[in-house]
């Protein structure tokens, strides 16, 4: 192991700009309203160095407007909870910085796929409806006498780290909003949307798991309406590979299982083993 | 009473859990699963609970690392971590069941890192002995909420109230009768028929400015219990992490995990010395490496090498880095110097991957090229209400307490990685000794319609009254209060004028004004929780003040040596007519068994077989 460099006061970097880059003034175009209608209202806001949108909503708040509905819990893009749309993007307010943004004012709507509750704060029950209809994790038994011994599971990281990645979810439904079959196509009773896919997927891969939710992910899951779009992927703030490691190669294995002669004829096709 | 309340929800359960995060799921958990009918509220969705941000890990004595540990050597260390001023019966139980606790996490589905074996992987943390933390990089607290979420929406009996939020607890002839809460969303109202309720409603962090806790964090559960006849306990013992963010501003005070330190993180002054060598405190003298060397040699798993200094306890790391600044060797902003960046790129990419792309996103800082910028930030509340050790029950019949809500375990400093495990174990004991009691009574409590009604009015005053307070300005002269007069660093001067700054602030919020109406208004929700943080503030400075000492987190400056005439005395606060009453309590006599385990070398205590299922001596 190589010993740690000396760092003396010249190396020490600034942490971080000195001078706000947006002059110390941001306009704000803020959705307000309810399920039936609202519309954008406008704020001006002192910036700070490094400030993040959700900080702005919350001096709007202190200041201005009292009862301006925002979701948010950790500030730190961990929990998932103030997802909105911001100048058309689907974000984590927490972790949208001022200055990453385009100049010019900076537009923050809720997100477009769930019914609005007041504000920017969203409906997401549906979410949480879906979670509660997928078969859990399903436990084989402990096997080998050390194992009984240990009370636990033997499992290698290298077996792990799949479904560990999909565990790195922070159920911000961003995914859920920007994918088209939910958002442009209303399929909510068809498809659980790609936030469940990996959840179906972190189950399914699981070494220990005993389950078998082939069946489901079809039928329930509706894995067949994603068209691998990818718009999923480049959304999630986990940095999930929501498409390449979930979808794709849970499709694959609903084709191999459940339509067995047609997946063998579908892999030739694609040229694969 | 449906006659007058009708605009009221009522439910009738069991058992009713304030909270979800891990000690309320855990809780809700197992009432359940012992068939009585539960309900959890939780004042932000699912999933969300503070649990969720918890970094490093979760302490338990899994011996996967380190055959030396076992359940006796966590005990030793959270009873010293603690400065022999916690409940010991609390840390026996909490060091024995830890490991059941998580191994049944991994039967619920939990994917905890492994070792080279394939068995539950651990890392150093402060004040632990041995690699001790079961974790998942560095979002445990992620990995253990989602777990329980998914265990919990699947368990039958058990409702989840969302973004609801309690208010009121009520009593029937002192026992706990129900609670009053309200719909974040819709502002609706609900009454909860309860014959037992368990409080697990985490910290009160937003009592100061800069702190690594979220909105949530506004000591509900402990002004509900105190306003319950419940009492209070340790409310001085204020936990400072040495390791916040301090730059740029928006983001001081959120947490650097001590993850960093565990994996070789080195702390470093303005003048680029490695101050914590010096900082070594005389009851851990001989534990820590001497220098760099045997920190190398540690790192690169050699038995013989001790620990690098900087994994020294939170309250000892803490109170370095602000003796540094005090000696003009702070740096920039006020901090002192994190550097991981001598490990390999891809090594801190494994272990760290939120702390790298944190500092990436929020600081423009890359972690493994440079070095970060790092200051105390309030982080945990060791005091909370007071309960029994084996139940969690507190004075109040039917009312229980786990978790960060609940005080005992941490005494005057908690260990890293020993809060996840509280929740599970205190969540479960709750969750189990609360469905028992209702198993037990005789007869179901009833809730008092009159008092049901003043509570509601209480709660809508604010949205009605035309005058009155803002609640997001006495919010805010609250924190200043508190980061002046009740910090780390503490004086009987400062918290005088704190503690009458909080008596005003007190009287000016019982009339508060707010614009809007009842669905979702943040200004709303604030008018809730101002009187519950100051409440919770007036504990803790008046705790403060009480105790003329210096010990753990508790450091000051007019007296800023330990006192054995407060080493073996808790503060307890209780209403008394109408005002809060302080006294000094003794702690839980020692036998001499369990102290022989607490002053034993480590290595002693390790050559023992492992005694998990032990009886209590
Ligand atoms: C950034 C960070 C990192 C941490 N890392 C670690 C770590 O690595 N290891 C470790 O052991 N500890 C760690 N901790 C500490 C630990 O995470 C917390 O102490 C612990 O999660 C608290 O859990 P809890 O169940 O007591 O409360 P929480 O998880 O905070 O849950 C409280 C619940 O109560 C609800 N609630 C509160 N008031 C009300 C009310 N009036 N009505 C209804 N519901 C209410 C909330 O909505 C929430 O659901 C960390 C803490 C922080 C802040
Ligand atoms: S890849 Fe599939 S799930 Fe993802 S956005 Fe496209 S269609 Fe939706
Ligand atoms: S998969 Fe990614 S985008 Fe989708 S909910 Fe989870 S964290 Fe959010
Ligand atoms: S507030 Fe938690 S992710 Fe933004």
């Amino acid at each position: 192991m190589a010993a740690p460099a000396e760092t003396t006061q010249a190396d020490q970097p600034s942490s971080g700009p000195e001078e706000p880059p947006r002059g110390g003034q941001a306009t704000f175009e803020v959705w307000r309203g309810d399920e039936d209608d609202g519309e954008f209202e406008t704020f001006e806001v002192e910036t700070q160095p490094g400030m993040v949108v959700l900080d702005a909503m919350h001096e709007i708040q202190a200041d201005q407007a009292p009862d301006l509905a925002v979701r948010w819990n950790c500030k730190a893009g961990k929990c998932g909870s103030c997802s909105a749309e911001v100048n058309g993007h689907p974000k984590l307010m927490c972790m949208t910085r001022l200055e990453d943004l385009e100049e010019g004012p900076i537009h923050v709507a809720p997100m477009k796929t769930f019914p609005v509750e007041k504000d920017l704060v969203c409906d997401v029950s549906w979410n949480y409806e879906q979670n509660e209809e997928i078969e859990p994790f399903d436990g084989r038994e402990l096997e080998t006498p050390a194992e009984k011994e240990k009370g636990e599971f033997r499992m290698q990281q290298e077996d792990l780290d799949r479904v560990q990645e999909f565990r790195k979810c922070i159920e911000c439904y961003l995914c859920q909003d920007v994918c088209h079959v939910l958002r442009n196509h209303d399929k909510y009773d068809a498809f659980q949307g790609p936030r469940f896919m990996i959840r179906y997927a972190g189950v399914e891969m699981h070494p220990a798991d005993d389950g078998d939710r082939v069946e489901e992910i079809w039928d329930e899951g509706g894995i067949g309406y994603c068209n691998i779009t990818k718009c999923c992927t480049d959304v999630c703030p986990a940095d999930i590979e929501i498409t390449d490691n979930g979808i794709i190669p849970m499709k694959e294995r609903v084709a191999s299982e459940k339509f067995d002669p047609l997946a063998m004829l579908w892999q030739k096709v694609r040229g694969e083993d | 009473m449906t006659e007058d309340l009708d605009n009221v929800t009522e439910h009738t359960v069991d058992v009713l859990v304030v909270g979800a995060g891990g000690a309320g799921l855990r809780a809700a958990i197992q009432s359940a699963e012992e068939s009585a009918e539960t309900a959890v509220v939780t004042k932000s969705l699912l999933g969300k609970a503070h649990t969720v941000m918890a970094e490093g890990g979760c302490a338990a004595a899994l011996r996967n690392v380190d055959e030396r540990d076992n359940w006796k050597v966590h005990f030793r260390d959270t009873v010293r971590g603690s400065k022999l001023l916690n409940d010991w019966r609390m840390a026996e139980y909490h060091a024995k069941e830890a490991p059941d606790r998580v191994r049944e996490l991994e039967k619920w589905g939990a994917t905890f890192d492994r070792n080279e074996e394939g068995w539950i992987n651990q890392r150093p943390f402060g004040g632990h002995e041995y690699n001790r933390l079961a974790h998942v990089g560095d979002r445990t607290g992620l990995e253990l909420i989602r777990t329980l979420q998914d265990k919990a929406v699947h368990t039958d009996d058990l409702d989840v109230f969302q973004e609801t939020t309690v208010t009121k607890l009520f009593k029937d002839g002192g026992r706990i009768a129900g609670a009053l809460a309200y719909d974040r969303d819709t502002g609706g109202l609900h009454l909860f028929q309860a014959d037992a309720v368990i409080l697990a409603g985490g910290g009160f962090g937003q009592c100061y400015k800069y702190t690594s806790n979220s909105w949530e964090y506004t000591g509900d559960g402990m002004a509900l219990a105190y306003e319950a006849g419940a009492e209070l306990m340790d409310m001085e013992f204020v936990q400072f992490h040495p390791t916040g963010m301090v730059w740029p501003p928006s983001v001081r005070g959120l947490l650097v995990t001590e993850g960093v330190r565990g994996e070789g993180g080195i702390l470093r002054n303005s003048e680029g010395e490695r101050f914590m060598f010096d900082y070594v405190p005389p009851i851990y003298e001989g534990e820590f490496a001497a220098d760099e060397d045997e920190v190398l040699r540690w790192l690169d798993d050699d038995d013989d090498a001790r620990r690098p200094p900087e994994l020294l306890t939170r309250d000892v790391v803490a109170k370095a880095i602000h003796d540094e600044n005090e000696a003009g060797r702070g740096s920039p902003h006020g901090g002192a110097f994190l550097d991981i960046s001598w490990r390999d790129d891809e090594y801190i990419h494994k272990k760290l991957p939120s702390m790298v792309e944190q500092f990436e996103e929020l600081a423009g800082v890359d972690i493994t090229e440079e070095p970060m910028e790092v200051g105390p930030t309030m982080h945990y509340a060791m005091g909370g209400v007071r309960v029994d050790p084996e139940t969690e029950m507190t004075n109040v019949p039917g009312l229980f307490a786990a978790g960060e809500n609940a005080a005992g375990l941490h005494g005057a400093n908690r260990l890293g990685g020993n809060s996840l495990s509280d929740l599970l174990v205190f969540g479960k004991r709750s969750g189990e000794h609360a469905a028992t009691y209702v198993e037990e009574l005789d007869d179901a409590p009833a809730i008092d319609h009159d008092e049901v009604e003043t509570a509601i009015d209480e709660l809508m005053a604010p949205l009605e009254n035309d005058e009155g307070a803002d609640p997001y300005d006495l919010h805010e002269e609250l924190q200043e209060v508190m980061d002046e007069g009740v910090q780390m660093i503490r004086e009987a001067d400062n918290m005088e004028a704190a503690i009458d700054q909080l008596e005003d602030l007190w009287e000016r919020a019982r009339k508060l004004s707010v614009p809007g109406g009842t669905s979702y208004n943040p200004g709303w929700h604030r008018a809730v929780h101002v009187p519950n943080m100051i409440l919770t503030s007036l504990a803790v400075a008046r705790s403060a003040l009480m105790r003329e000492e210096s010990r753990g987190a508790h450091v000051r400056t007019d007296f800023p040596e330990k006192d054995e005439e407060w080493g073996d005395v808790n503060i307890v606060i209780r209403e008394e007519d109408g005002e809060m009453s302080l006294v000094t309590e003794p702690s839980p006599e020692r036998p001499e068994k369990i102290q022989e385990i607490i002053d034993a070398d480590p290595e002693e205590v390790s050559s023992e077989a492992y005694g998990a299922k032990e009886v209590m001596p």
